[in-house]
């Protein structure tokens, strides 16, 4: 089984400390949500975590080796990093775009049989196969956001971490992207996503992970952590929490602390 | 390989051969066959132009298409960087100080000239990999390379030096030899073979950089290779064929549909359609009625201008 971890992670940029000595274990096959108020340092937590950025000091591991020691095709194939920015620079058609994802598999070689199958797989869990030979600019938002997570999943990564990947959806894309990354840690995949939505996380999380100024207020299964009591410590409003009629938690903030 | 690289192919041995043939005095192909007296024009003046032609139009497409994906931005051009008008100023040193005569002397100024600017951009844009201060370190280059170049012409010895080097600058294919075609052929050689392994890392910063470094790109390696890539490339065709502009920025948004707008898979075609386009509009030049040859440079920005303005119009029409 493999464990992404961080060790004592510290880390400032442009001379401000955003992370200060964070120490988690994140388990696989579980989605496990990251969340804080707005600089709390979730979003460069987890480009730590994907060796996009080196902490001045501690480190973030992979099997118990630093991340950012790893050779980098190795890191590219174990660890897939979906970033916030929906960015498509060419109007390239939606196969292509999702064959990205098979870059750290294949190199400076053509795609392989098991490429195109990756590809194919991951059109099909996101439900974009019927619209594979679409340029990418044709695409309403929710259909880029579902093909940008099928280039992730095309490389078949052990971790899939996404930088607030439901932000921009409407509350239908949002229940659908979601399902289906529920569905890749399911299939064993650990799972690690920036959200804002607290009833989001609340549905789709396994745990939680609280931040605030850079240090970790809480963390662990989502229904033991998320309490009005913690969210009060890490974001400074109070809530009501109720459940649906169907078991769904809804958090509604009603002031400030 | 594709239908469409087979017809620029194909399109590439024609326009090759109608090369062979054109110019002020026309000669049928199998002149050279035989004895025929007319075989020394083919083997000595138009076959070397030619392949100065094919290889001078794919280095700079090439180059474009890698300038543009690597830059994420249409309208990049491989003289961004100021390389192109460094071996530029390399060439107009050679000749304002009068060491042209020695005909090896100016293409080797201009190479120099391409690699201290490369040495200077590497110097100004240090360790940063920021696309930013990459660009704006180009542009500097560029603007002061351009204005020495003014100076040398302002400053001239003789009205005739300063002719030299404003028909210099102009570019032309014209009156090249094979030695030309020996000193551009391995730089152009080595440099398109730098560029084509930055094909993957080109296809994955479509996703932006983030996502491309999660993809394994190391942006400092990757704009080191772009940089040598291009610097190999712009500058053997400037020291050996002056300044021509247009063909990097034109040719690969010519051949982007057929690479189904892929940065990496656009290379290729742009080296095919690169020579193409020069190697066509280096003919044509040839059989324009004039009293001197038109030149090469001056053709290619009568194209270019009115090919930038149909971008432009488009991309409003798009943008509206």
């Amino acid at each position: 089984m493999s464990a992404l971890a961080t060790e004592a992670l510290t880390l400032s940029l442009g001379g401000r400390r955003v992370l200060e000595e964070v120490t988690l274990t994140l388990a696989p096959g579980r989605v496990t949500a990251l969340l804080g108020p707005n600089g709390a340092g979730k979003s460069s937590l987890l480009a730590c975590l994907a060796a996009l950025r080196r902490p001045d000091s501690g480190a973030a591991t992979l099997d118990g080796k630093d991340v950012t020691a790893l050779p980098v095709r190795e890191r590219a194939r174990r660890i897939g990093f979906l970033p916030q920015q929906a960015d498509v620079h060419w109007d390239v058609d939606v196969r292509a775009l999702v064959a990205l994802g098979r870059l750290p598999w294949r190199g400076h070689g053509a795609a392989g049989v098991a490429d195109r199958a990756a590809v194919e797989r991951a059109l099909e869990a996101t439900a974009m196969t019927a619209l594979a030979g679409r340029p990418v600019e044709q695409l309403s938002g929710g259909e880029r956001a579902r093909a940008l997570l099928a280039r992730v999943l095309a490389g078949e990564p052990e971790w899939l971490l996404a930088d607030e990947p439901l932000a921009s959806l409407d509350p239908a894309h949002q229940l659908d992207v979601g399902a289906r990354l529920r569905a890749v840690a399911a299939a064993g995949a650990g799972v690690v996503l920036v959200v804002h939505d607290l009833n989001l996380a609340a549905r789709l999380a396994d745990s939680v992970l609280l931040l605030r100024a850079g240090r970790v207020v809480a963390a662990g299964d989502t229904s033991a952590v998320l309490t009005p009591e913690t969210i009060a410590a890490t974001y400074g409003v109070t809530v009501e929490v109720g459940v649906t009629a169907g078991g769904e938690r809804y958090i509604v903030p009603v002031g400030r602390v | 390989m594709s239908r469409a690289t087979l017809w620029l192919l194909l399109a590439l041995l024609l326009a090759a051969a109608g090369s062979l043939a054109a110019g002020k005095v026309w000669v049928p192909l199998d002149a050279w066959t035989s004895a025929d007296p007319r075989s020394i024009i083919i083997v000595e003046l138009r076959l070397p132009r030619t392949i100065l032609a094919l290889i001078v139009g794919a280095a700079l497409g090439v180059a474009g298409a890698a300038m543009q994906g690597y830059l994420r931005n249409p309208l990049a051009d491989p003289g961004l960087f100021g390389v192109s008008s460094g071996a530029a100023l390399g060439a107009v040193c050679a000749l304002f100080f009068g060491y042209a005569a020695q005909a090896w002397l100016l293409p080797l100024f201009a190479l120099a000239g391409a690699a201290a600017t490369m040495a200077l951009l590497a110097l100004i844009a240090g360790r940063s990999a920021s696309l930013l201060v990459f660009t704006l370190a180009g542009m500097v280059l560029t603007s002061l390379t351009g204005s020495l170049t003014a100076l040398a012409i302002s400053l001239a010895p003789t009205p005739f030096v300063a002719s030299e080097i404003v028909t210099w600058l102009m570019g032309a294919l014209t009156d090249r030899s094979w030695d030309d075609v020996w000193l551009a052929l391995p730089l152009v050689a080595l440099g398109v073979a730098v560029l084509a392994r930055t094909a993957p890392a080109l296809d994955a910063l479509t996703l932006g950089e983030t996502a491309a470094r999660s993809l394994g790109v190391e942006p400092r390696r990757l704009q080191r290779a772009i940089v040598l890539g291009v610097a190999l490339t712009v500058g053997a065709t400037v020291a050996t064929a002056g300044v021509i502009g247009f063909v990097g920025l034109m040719v690969p948004h010519l051949v982007r549909p057929l690479a189904r707008h892929r940065p990496g898979a656009t290379l290729w075609p742009s080296a095919l359609a690169g020579a193409l386009l020069v190697t066509v509009a280096d003919t044509l030049v040839r059989l324009v009625p004039s009293a001197s040859e038109l030149r090469l440079g001056i053709a290619m920005s009568l194209l270019g201008a009115p090919f930038f303005l149909y971008l432009l119009l488009r991309l409003r029409r798009r943008l509206a």
